[in-house]
């Protein structure tokens, strides 16, 4: 395989998959055993991979596969299943546009409230709005169909909300 | 509190930009009628932003960087350890050549000098200082003209022929020049006080050189550089650096 190209179009990503290596694991040295790897089976793989798709979505996908077989990752396993239970609607509901508003003032708040949500939950809010990857890009990293992009990424942000109010309401 | 009916869904979708056209086009004609739905965009719209930071909260060193893309990289040559003597070799060649670049550049310098003053004496109009056939004239000539002295051999009765000389400047130093006719071709004598570096330099240390079709021998001896440089031929040259080198010893 063609390793120089692979260097080209691989390392530009290297910050943006470190960086979201670091939010999953919460540990340095987890996310760069899971950065090292990635980019090893990435190489390994990339004959397989078809020239003209998106290479962001494969790596972070590569990326994701090889947290959930961390053990880090399998020790939050169960909070992906739990993601599907659903959120406390209710308090969700009771956070105001400006009690929102007002929490988005501390970014320490927010760091705070995106390390306490289900790794699921923090791994699509990222996607979206930190990598700003569209529903496409976020399905085909998560492996599953864009409507169940759209449901997850509702139930992470109202999850978010209730999280920032509940703060704001300690305060 | 939603008193408005609007999805909540289909916010969250415009701000992601992933709302269809026509769909998106409404939903701005009711933001601006509801103050409600603003108040939320607003919001949620301040919230993002407030999260981007959140995409370089976490820098990796530069060394684990280099790691990974050491790991990845084409395998380069890595110099294995037979590899160092012919680095070490080709390393030596290069620096030989720059040297001597730089010396056959300073050689060439010293020669196109050297060669200058011998055409632009042929081609002047007043080529000698001091006209003379007779070397007990010319010498004396340069007496306090210039810091050293030389001796010219009897050239009366050889191939050779004094014709003068002149007072030059060769290396920013003071020089005798003397023109010696050999037949048809004129020979130009240089000599001047041996400089640092400049002789060193010449690339024609031994024997008659050949440079730019003239004929060039040229020596040092006692702290004097000697020329002998024109267009007669090899031989002559020789034997015209020869008598000059008999007288000085």
């Amino acid at each position: 395989m063609d390793r120089a190209f692979f260097e080209q179009l691989a390392m530009p990503l290297f910050d943006q998959l470190y960086n979201h290596a670091c939010w999953l694991t919460g540990d340095r040295a987890d996310a760069e055993d899971l950065v090292q790897e990635s980019y090893a089976k990435a190489l390994k793989g990339f004959a397989s991979f078809a020239e003209g798709t998106n290479l962001r979505a494969w790596m972070f996908r590569i990326l994701r596969n090889a947290f959930l077989n961390s053990r880090s990752g399998l020790k939050q396993k169960t909070e992906y299943l739990e993601d599907e239970a659903g959120v406390d609607e209710a308090v969700a509901h009771e956070v105001t546009p400006e009690t929102l508003f007002l929490a988005s003032e501390s970014q320490e708040a927010i760091f705070s409230a995106l390390e306490r949500l289900p790794v699921a939950h923090r791994e699509i809010i990222l996607l979206c709005d930190v990598d700003e990857m569209s529903y496409r890009e976020i399905a085909q990293v998560l492996d599953v169909p864009t409507g169940t992009v759209m449901s997850r990424l509702a139930r992470a942000r109202r999850n978010l909300r209730a999280a920032l109010g509940a703060k704001e309401a300690v305060r | 509190m939603t008193a408005c009916s609007q999805d909540r869904s289909a916010l969250a979708a415009y701000l992601d930009g992933e709302l269809p056209a026509d769909q998106e086009r409404l939903l701005q004609e009711h933001l601006l009628s509801c103050p409600e739905c603003a108040a939320e965009v607003a919001a949620q719209v301040r919230l993002r932003r407030a999260m981007k930071p959140a995409a370089s909260r976490f820098a990796s060193s530069a060394e684990f960087r280099r790691k990974v893309q050491g790991q990845i990289a084409p395998k380069r040559n890595v110099p294995s350890r037979w590899l160092w003597p012919v680095a070490v070799a080709a390393l030596a060649m290069m620096l030989l050549a720059v040297v001597w670049n730089r010396e056959s550049t300073l050689g060439n310098q010293a020669f196109r000098e050297v060669a200058d003053l011998h055409v632009s004496d042929l081609a002047s109009a007043n080529p000698y200082d001091v006209v003379s056939s007779d070397r007990h004239t010319v010498k004396p000539w340069f007496q306090g003209k210039i810091p050293f002295a030389f001796n010219l051999p009897e050239l009366a009765g050889s191939e050779f022929a004094l014709l003068g000389g002149r007072l030059v400047y060769l290396h920013q130093q003071p020089a005798a020049q003397l023109v010696v006719g050999a037949g048809k071709h004129k020979i130009s004598v240089l000599i001047t006080q041996e400089s640092r570096g400049s002789g060193t330099a010449l690339p024609f240390s031994r024997g008659v050189a050949v440079r730019n079709s003239f004929n060039v021998e040229t020596w040092e001896k006692n702290g004097l550089r000697f020329y002998v440089i024109g267009d007669a031929e090899q031989g002559a040259i020789h034997r015209l650096a020869q008598a000059l080198q008999g007288v000085n010893g």
